[in-house]
C-alpha cells in the first residue's frame, strides 16, 4: 500500500489548516518549546557520535561545508539581483537565506533515513552548525560592502549566540562529553518523541508556510522558480562533493539536503538587525513559502536518489 | 495627595529589536521600562506573533518630557525608517517623583 510518512502529513494537515483560515496554531510558548527539544536532540544525536571518532577525520568535512556555505550566496546573489531584478540589499538577503541552512528539513531528512533503516554518519549535526554561519557573513557584506556602518560585534552576537547555533552546539557538547551510556538516562525525552516531536513542529510550519503563500502572488514566479530551481541545484552539486569527501550514500544524501535547504530562523534575524532596509518578506516567502514545503515533500527523495546516482556513477 | 507629571512613551515594534531597544533607553536616560508580547495589524501587514519573525513587543517608558523628547527623537531616527515601529505618548501622573 502507498504509505507517506505520517510527520509528512502533519505537515500538509497544517498547511491545510493555514490555508482555511482556521484558529489551529500552537501556542507560541509550546512552539518555542518543540524548537527547543528538536535543536537539543539533533545537537546530543552528533555529540554522541562525535565522542567516537577523532576529530581531525571531519576537518575535511567542515572545511568543504563552510566553503560551500561561503560560495552559496556569491551565485545566488547575482541571480537575484540581475535576473530577478531585485535590490541590492533584497536579493543579498535572499542569497543569505539560501547559503545557511534549515534545521526543520535536516530534521525531516533524519527521520526518512531512519525510517528507512538508511545508514548515515550521525555527526552531520555538526556541519549543520557550521553551514549557519558563513552565508550570513557574506550576506552582509553583499549588502553592503565591508562598510565601517556594520556593527560586527552584534553580529557576530546575533550568529554565534542565537538561539538556533547555541542550542546545537550545547547539544553536540553535552553529547560528546555524556557519550552514549551518559544519555541513556535522558534518552525518552530526546530521542524516544523525537518523531512526536517533529511531527507537532511539522504541523507549525505548515501553518506558517501556508501564511506565506499569501505574498507569492505579490512577488510573482520568479521567487517560485527561484525557490525550486536553486535548491535543486546546489544538491545536484553538492551530491559529488559528499561522495568525494568519503560519505556514505545516506551521508551524501543529508549532506545535499543541508546544502539545498534555505534557513528560515537563523539569518532572518541576522538580517534584520545587518540588513534593515531588506525587505523580510520576500526572503521568508521564498525559503519557507516556497524552498520549504518543496525539500519536505519532494526534494529529500529526489536529493536520496541524487546521492545514490553520485555512489552508482563515481564508484564506492 | 500631590501627583507629579511625567509621560508615558509607548513603543510598539518588532520583538527582534528588544536588545538594542532597551540598551538605546537606558543609555538616554530611562530608570525602567515594561514590555509585553503583543499582536496586531498594521502598515506591514499582520503581525501574529504565531512565531519569533512575525513577533511584536509593547515597551512602556514613564519618564519626564526631556528624556522622552530624546528617545522619540532616536527612535524616529534610527528605526522608522526600516522596521514596524509606532510610539505615541500620553501625560501620566505619578505619586513618587523620584522614581520616574
Amino acid at each position: 500500500m502507498f504509505s507517506v510518512d505520517p510527520i509528512i502529513l502533519f505537515f500538509l494537515f497544517g498547511i491545510f489548516a493555514g490555508v482555511m483560515r482556521t484558529e489551529l496554531r500552537l501556542p507560541s510558548q509550546a512552539y518555542e518549546m518543540i524548537s527547543i527539544l528538536l535543536l537539543i536532540t539533533i545537537g546530543l544525536k552528533g555529540g554522541i557520535e562525535l565522542a567516537k571518532q577523532p576529530f581531525g577525520d571531519l576537518l575535511p568535512q567542515i572545511a568543504a561545508i563552510a566553503a560551500i556555505g561561503f560560495i552559496t550566496p556569491l551565485i545566488a546573489f547575482p541571480i537575484l539581483r540581475y535576473a530577478g531584478r531585485f535590490k541590492r540589499a533584497d536579493a543579498a538577503s535572499i542569497a543569505a537565506h539560501y547559503g545557511s541552512v534549515s534545521v526543520g528539513t535536516f530534521a525531516v531528512v533524519i527521520a526518512y533515513m531512519e525510517s528507512r533503516n538508511i545508514p548515515y554518519e550521525e555527526h552531520m549535526a555538526l556541519l549543520l552548525v557550521v553551514l549557519e554561519i558563513p552565508a550570513i557573513l557574506v550576506g552582509i557584506m553583499l549588502a553592503r560592502g565591508i562598510s565601517k556602518e556594520t556593527q560586527w560585534g552584534k553580529v557576530s552576537h546575533e550568529v554565534f549566540l542565537g538561539k538556533g547555533v547555541l542550542l546545537l552546539v550545547g547539544g553536540l557538547l553535552i553529547g560528546w562529553m555524556s557519550g552514549p551510556t551518559g544519555l541513556e538516562s535522558i534518552e525518552p525525552l530526546f530521542f524516544d518523541l523525537f518523531k512526536g516531536v517533529l511531527a507537532l513542529f511539522l504541523l507549525e510550519m505548515g501553518v506558517i508556510t501556508a501564511a506565506q503563500l499569501g505574498s507569492l502572488k505579490k512577488y510573482g514566479p520568479f521567487l517560485v522558480v527561484f525557490g525550486v530551481a536553486m535548491p535543486i541545484f546546489l544538491a545536484l552539486i553538492s551530491a559529488p562533493i559528499g561522495w568525494s569527501l568519503g560519505l556514505s550514500v545516506g551521508g551524501t544524501a543529508i549532506f545535499a539536503t543541508l546544502v539545498a535547504s534555505a534557513s528560515y530562523i537563523a539569518v532572518p534575524a541576522a538580517m534584520r538587525i545587518s540588513v534593515p532596509e531588506a525587505n523580510p518578506t520576500l526572503s521568508l516567502t521564498a525559503s519557507l513559502g516556497i524552498t520549504f514545503p518543496f525539500n519536505i515533500l519532494m526534494g529529500i527523495p529526489l536529493y536520496y536518489y541524487f546521492a545514490e546516482q553520485a555512489h552508482t556513477l563515481l564508484g564506492g | 495627595m500631590s501627583v507629579y507629571q511625567r509621560k508615558l512613551l509607548t513603543i510598539i515594534t518588532e520583538t527582534i529589536l528588544e536588545a538594542a531597544l532597551i540598551k538605546d533607553i537606558e543609555q538616554l536616560g530611562a530608570r525602567g521600562y515594561t514590555i509585553t508580547d503583543v499582536r496586531g495589524k498594521g502598515d506591514r501587514g499582520t503581525r501574529s506573533a504565531s512565531w519569533d519573525s512575525s513577533a511584536n513587543i509593547r515597551i512602556e517608558i514613564i519618564c519626564d518630557a526631556n528624556i522622552c523628547d530624546k528617545i522619540v527623537l532616536h527612535l524616529k531616527e534610527h528605526y522608522y525608517k526600516n522596521y514596524a515601529m509606532i510610539t505615541y505618548i500620553l501625560n501620566a501622573d505619578v505619586l513618587r517623583s523620584d522614581k520616574f
